[in-house]
């Protein structure tokens, strides 16, 4: 390549691209320099400058996340000099924060931590005040501790530029700045998400989900009440990060028999509900089309999505499909449907929920999710908190003789698999709806087109003669960016998903925290779930919803048809616009951002 | 009509303060009561430096400047001065010699007469209300001839040549980075004027705008039409309401005169000119942290490069210049780079506009040519140190600048000179210090400032300068220890060299620069737990000498009861029970209790 250039590193010629960063340079000659704040996917911060360098002829040290390489410059990464003023910045980050490592949720999986290991921080110098905060426990799914905050500003940037959500920002100056809410206001009447990216990025336990474990395990052991699990889609793709294993294992056998080890009566699979799911909303989506309902029409299985369309997109309430998640669906047939099938009361019935996700805990407490009374699902665990409650209970899970799910509600087809990934749901649901709509069987089922980690994907189909254009959209930057085209263009798509995290579930705020050699969110761990998923779609038989032979005993048995009076009792719900605190209806693009 | 007289009242802020509107109803009743009004001219102007004379006023012809003014001087000025043509001596402010390239009118007073008028050229003269007074004094001269002489790249090339450098504080070649600006290629670019003046003390940009607000106009029409901008924003801090009320005026008056909008003095050049608020945060001076409060978001600097040049406010090219620098635009303009270079020393071009404050004679607002001596402004402009006290040091550039000893004070002002002495030029913050400091508690008080506006961004400001502050706050209660001294310096070169923006990258100027100039009276804090000026109350002690007669005033206006003794016998102080008030100090007549 001609626009390579020329560099010294520690005293070495390096040939380098010269359109980069020092801190991308390195890291392509093999130095690995300390870095904080720093994101791949988010925009530079320079904020915590543990990446600091020394350049020749520069007075000050220079932050390498930001600071461009330029032909002939000499970088020094390692001299005593950068190593002692490294080494101090981030005892400073130590001296104002808890260090209650040994019963921090963090421990063992923190940066900081890590940092402060590697910069040989062994004794101190600088010990003063800390800062202290109340921990805002109102969320239902994400728990704030500004304590164990380092100000690296990753949260705000992800909830602002991945998430377009902006329910965070820096507040105060100097050593009393604090990332908070809009005017400090409960966490739970902000306008979060609830998609717990937050949680991901988060280098320290400032952001944590809502734990529910303890409770879990105490009901375990109550043999009054049957325990049901069910497990979603992209947990299985991604749990085994949490044991050390390589991104993109399938550990779904594993998992089933170890939440029956936990003390689990049944566990159910996620998947089968998503087969449920694309029967209902494939059905929805042909009887708007057929009948001059709303359209585009948009996917629900989102919660952090349903919870941002309330609050920022009310005006498109119409738009969006009626369908619970597959998680509400499931629950509602545990309580139901199962419950009749074996004879039990579904108030004995102890429903939880295994999920990549934080905002399902939101979604599990909304009211109108309930079944005859009943919260559809009880409790809602995290990817991370299943694969703690494994480590806690002492079960070897790598080594775990898989088993399978309890029927009925196990059987899944490949559309079911594949609603962890993004675009995966419009996949499924175009596989149902073609047969639905055109009596044939669509054979060309892996649509290239909306698949991949592209912000926005479009696609189109043509069912008998009919041109069908779809819109794939995950995170919620994206989610604002595809409704305000449909504001302008109404008629320029049909149908629309949309996943509140980015790579839809299986990035979702509820997966394992990144390893000591990875970074949060990691494209290639992303990339790794995703074909976990699509793999396990091309080896099944079944890999349209319809053809689900337990789904179809399940219409025959219980429900009739899609869209039927009991489905529509069961299967769907309603929105209603919310406004939380820091919304201003007057002008909604400057809530919104970009 | 002809008047026979012009008076010009200063309406600057600290004028005002003291009263100065007052005097001015006075003096209109008093011509009133005279049948002078038509006889006699009043102009109001801006501050004209001298504030700690205030109210002051300038009687021409005859340049008589009258200062600290009571109601009933004005009554005395009507009728000894304008009715009888006798200056009143006692009331003027006399000195020998005035040098002012521009404008002779000043008078003789010594305050001027080591100053140099560039960016303040009209400030006190005329009335910053008028543009007709501007304009009377060749304003918008500059404009015009670059708008019919010269191309957008011969002012550049102008302003390069002249060898101007940022006045904002880092003194950045303003020519290189107009050139930079006005290079870059985009369908938008901005012109953004820097009057966030945020030092404690500083009030330079304030009171320019106050005084000549057309000048920072002019010079930022200018840079509009050099590097091809159509908009320029003037972010100014809303604490400053008279001189935000007099830029909008100005603005209005410019509309009005064809020199802002739409096809300025009938050319095909259009600028206009908005006026942005900042809500006082120091950090908004910084160039990034000020284009992100515009932009309305948390004004916290971000890392450069980019620059402003390339990706400034909305991300479009920004020439962002300091008030002073714009100030200075027009006379470049005018006059010429030529003439401009001969100002100043090799590398520092020009004048400098300071705010002299703290303990010297005349405090206020001076600007000298760069090369000025800090002897000289102390001592020939600043009139020395009052009451007979010793100099201990020269504070420059505002809170984030170094504390500079005796053996500096033959310093010449300017970038280069002031950085090797280990201090900077700043913005033009000047404070002296005389031998009742305690240089600890001098370096305590700016980093205290520096580390509550430290934004929170970055970590070495964000905790160093708190850190930093908690040792200094031990070693003034007496609490230091043995390494305090160390660690000081070693988290001070530390946050110098690491931090993101300019803020945090002198936030330890003070400190670092009083330890190396006056280690010893931290030695002393630490290890002999004394304060030499007593200063830190902690590390006072007071006790009775053999003078005492027993009198027992102490005793009782001892707070504490800590002092015990029988009459006509001497007392003693309990050391345990002493809060260190002083108030036995300043009671007893018999000069029987020392200050340790």
């Amino acid at each position: 390549m001609d626009d390579k250039i020329s560099i010294k590193i520690n005293g070495k010629k390096y040939k380098v691209a010269g359109d980069q960063t020092i801190m991308h340079a390195a890291d392509a000659c093999g130095y690995h320099i300390p870095r904080l704040c720093y994101h791949p996917e988010l925009s530079i911060e320079g904020a915590c400058r543990v990446c600091i360098v020394q350049v020749e002829g520069v007075k000050n040290y220079v932050a390498s996340c930001c600071y461009p390489v330029a032909d002939g410059m000499k970088i020094h990464t390692n001299t005593a000099e950068i190593r002692r003023a490294r080494r101090d910045i981030v005892e400073l980050l130590l001296d104002n924060h808890p260090e209650d490592c040994h019963t921090c949720e963090r421990d063992g999986n923190c940066e900081l931590q890590r940092l402060a290991y590697a910069m040989g921080i062994r004794h101190r110098h600088f010990e003063g005040v800390k800062k202290h905060y109340e921990k805002d426990l109102s969320s239902p799914s994400v728990i704030r501790d500004p304590n164990k905050c380092i100000l690296c500003g990753r949260c705000v940037r992800i909830c602002s530029e991945i998430q377009g959500i902006n329910a965070l920002g820096q507040a105060f100056r100097g050593f009393e700045t604090i990332v908070m809410p809009a005017y400090n206001k409960p966490f739970a009447e902000s306008v979060c998400s609830t998609c717990g990216q937050c949680i991901n990025v988060c280098p320290t336990a400032a952001f944590t989900e809502k734990n529910y474990t303890q409770e879990l395990f105490e009901k375990l052991n109550d043999t009054d009440i049957i325990k049901i699990a069910q497990v979603a889609p992209s947990v299985r793709a991604a749990i085994g990060e949490a044991f050390e294993l390589p991104p993109g294992r399938n550990m779904q056998g594993e998992l089933a028999a170890s939440l029956r080890k936990l003390g689990f009566n049944y566990v159910f699979d996620t998947q089968f509900s998503a087969d449920l799911t694309i029967m209902e909303e494939a059905s929805e989506f042909l009887e708007r089309l057929q009948s001059g309902g709303k359209l585009p029409m948009i996917t629900s299985c989102s919660s952090a999505w349903m919870k941002c369309m309330e609050q920022f997109h009310p005006d498109l309430i119409e738009n969006v499909s009626t369908c619970k998640s597959p998680m509400s669906m499931g629950g509602a047939m545990i309580k139901t449907y199962f419950a009749d099938k074996i004879g039990i009361d579904p108030k004995k019935i102890l429903s939880v929920a295994v999920m990549c996700c934080t905002a399902k805990k939101y979604e599990a407490a909304r009211p109108e999710l309930q079944v005859n009374g009943m919260a559809a699902t009880d409790i809602v665990i995290t990817t991370r908190e299943a694969a703690w409650m494994i480590k806690s209970a002492g079960l070897d899970f790598v080594n775990m003789k898989p088993e399978e799910f309890d029927a009925p509600l196990a059987l899944s087809s490949g559309a079911g698999t594949i609603f962890g990934v993004t675009g995966g749901v419009m996949e499924a649901a175009i596989r149902t709806a073609y047969e639905l709509f055109t009596g044939e069987t669509l054979l060309d089922i892996e649509i290239e087109s909306i698949r991949g980690f592209e912000g926005l994907k479009e696609g189109k189909l043509t069912m008998d003669g009919k041109e069908i254009r779809v819109a794939v959209a995950h995170g919620l930057g994206n989610a604002h960016k595809v409704l305000d085209t449909v504001r302008k263009e109404p008629d320029r798509y049909h149908f629309i998903e949309i996943m509140g995290c980015p790579g839809g579930c299986i990035g979702g705020g509820g997966q394992p925290y990144a390893g000591s050699n990875s970074v949060p969110l990691d494209k290639k761990a992303l990339a790794a779930r995703a074909q976990a998923l699509y793999t396990s779609d091309r080896q099944k038989t079944i890999r349209r919803s319809h053809e689900n032979p337990e789904i179809q005993r399940l219409y025959r048995e219980f429900l009739g048809r899609p869209l039927s009076e009991k489905a529509h009792e069961l299967l769907h719900t309603h929105y209603a616009p919310k406004k939380p605190v820091g919304i201003t209806t007057k002008n909604k693009k400057a809530v919104i951002g970009k | 009509m002809a008047y026979e007289y012009a008076i010009t009242i200063c309406d600057g802020t600290g004028c005002i303060q003291k009263g100065v509107r007052n005097l001015r109803q006075a003096l209109d009743d008093e011509l009133a009561k005279h049948q002078l009004t038509d006889k006699v001219k009043i102009n109001l102007s801006g501050c004209l430096g001298m504030c700690d004379k205030g109210p002051v006023i300038v009687v021409n012809p005859g340049y008589t400047i009258y200062g600290n003014l009571v109601k009933d001087d004005i009554t005395e000025i009507v009728t000894e001065h304008l009715i009888k043509g006798n200056p009143i001596a006692r009331l003027a402010i006399q000195e020998d010699f005035m040098y002012n390239r521009f404008f002779r009118v000043f008078g003789d007073a010594k305050f001027f007469g080591k100053q140099m008028r560039i960016a303040l050229r009209n400030c006190g003269i005329i009335d910053p209300d008028s543009i007709d007074d501007y304009l009377a004094l060749r304003g918008y001269e500059a404009l015009a001839k670059v708008l019919t002489d010269m191309t957008p790249a011969d002012v550049v090339e102008e302003v390069k040549k002249s060898g101007l450098r940022g006045r904002g504080g880092a003194g950045f070649p303003t020519g290189l980075k107009w050139d930079f600006t006005a290079k870059q290629q985009a369908n938008e670019k901005f012109v953004i004027c820097n009057a966030d003046e945020g030092d404690p003390g500083a009030f330079m940009d304030r009171s320019a705008i106050e005084g000549d607000p057309h000048t920072v106009l002019e010079g930022m029409i200018i840079g509009g039409y050099a590097i091809g901008a159509k908009k320029g924003m003037i972010y100014i801090r809303a604490e400053y309401p008279l001189a935000i009320k007099r830029l909008e005026k100005a603005i209005k008056q410019a509309r009005a005169n064809g020199l802002l909008g739409n096809n300025i003095l009938e050319t095909d050049f259009n600028f206009d000119i908005e006026i942005r608020l900042g809500a006082g945060a120091f950090v908004c001076g910084e160039e990034t942290a000020l284009i992100r409060s515009i932009e309305g978001r948390r004004g916290m600097p971000r890392p450069r490069p980019p620059y402003p040049s390339v990706s400034g406010l909305f991300g479009k090219p920004t020439l962002i210049n300091n008030v002073e620098t714009w100030a200075n635009i027009p006379v470049v303009i005018m006059d010429g780079a030529e003439w401009f270079k001969t100002i100043g020393t090799e590398k520092s071009k020009g004048t400098k506009v300071f705010a002299l404050a703290g303990k010297v004679v005349n405090t206020g607002l001076i600007e000298v040519p760069m090369g000025t001596t800090l002897r000289q402004i102390v001592y020939d402009i600043g009139g020395g140190i009052p009451n007979g006290k010793q100099f201990k040091a020269v504070q420059t550039g505002g809170p984030s600048g170094g504390c500079l000893p005796a053996d500096y004070l033959d310093t010449p002002v300017d970038y280069e000179s002031l950085a090797k002495a280990g201090s900077i030029m700043g913005s033009g913050g000047m404070i002296v210090i005389d031998e009742d400091s305690c240089m600890v508690d001098i370096a305590k008080f700016f980093l205290e400032f520096t580390q509550n506006e430290s934004c929170g961004k970055c970590t070495p400001c964000r905790e160093g300068t708190r850190r930093m502050f908690e040792i200094l706050t031990r070693i003034t209660e007496g609490k230091g220890k043995a390494g305090d001294i160390e660690n000081l310096q070693r988290l001070g070169n530390m946050i110098i060299k690491s931090s993101l923006c300019g803020l945090g990258q002198s936030a330890p100027n003070p400190v670092l620069s009083t330890i190396k100039n006056f280690r010893e009276e931290y030695e002393e804090h630490i290890h002999n737990k004394k304060c030499r000026a007593g200063v830190c109350a902690n590390l006072i002690s007071y006790t009775i000498t053999d003078k005492c007669i027993g009198c027992g005033a102490c005793k009782r206006v001892c707070p504490t009861n800590a002092i015990t003794g029988s009459a006509k016998n001497k007392h003693t102080i309990n050391q345990d029970k002493c809060v260190k008030c002083g108030m036995c100090f300043e009671t007893c007549k018999f000069d029987a209790i020392t200050k340790l």
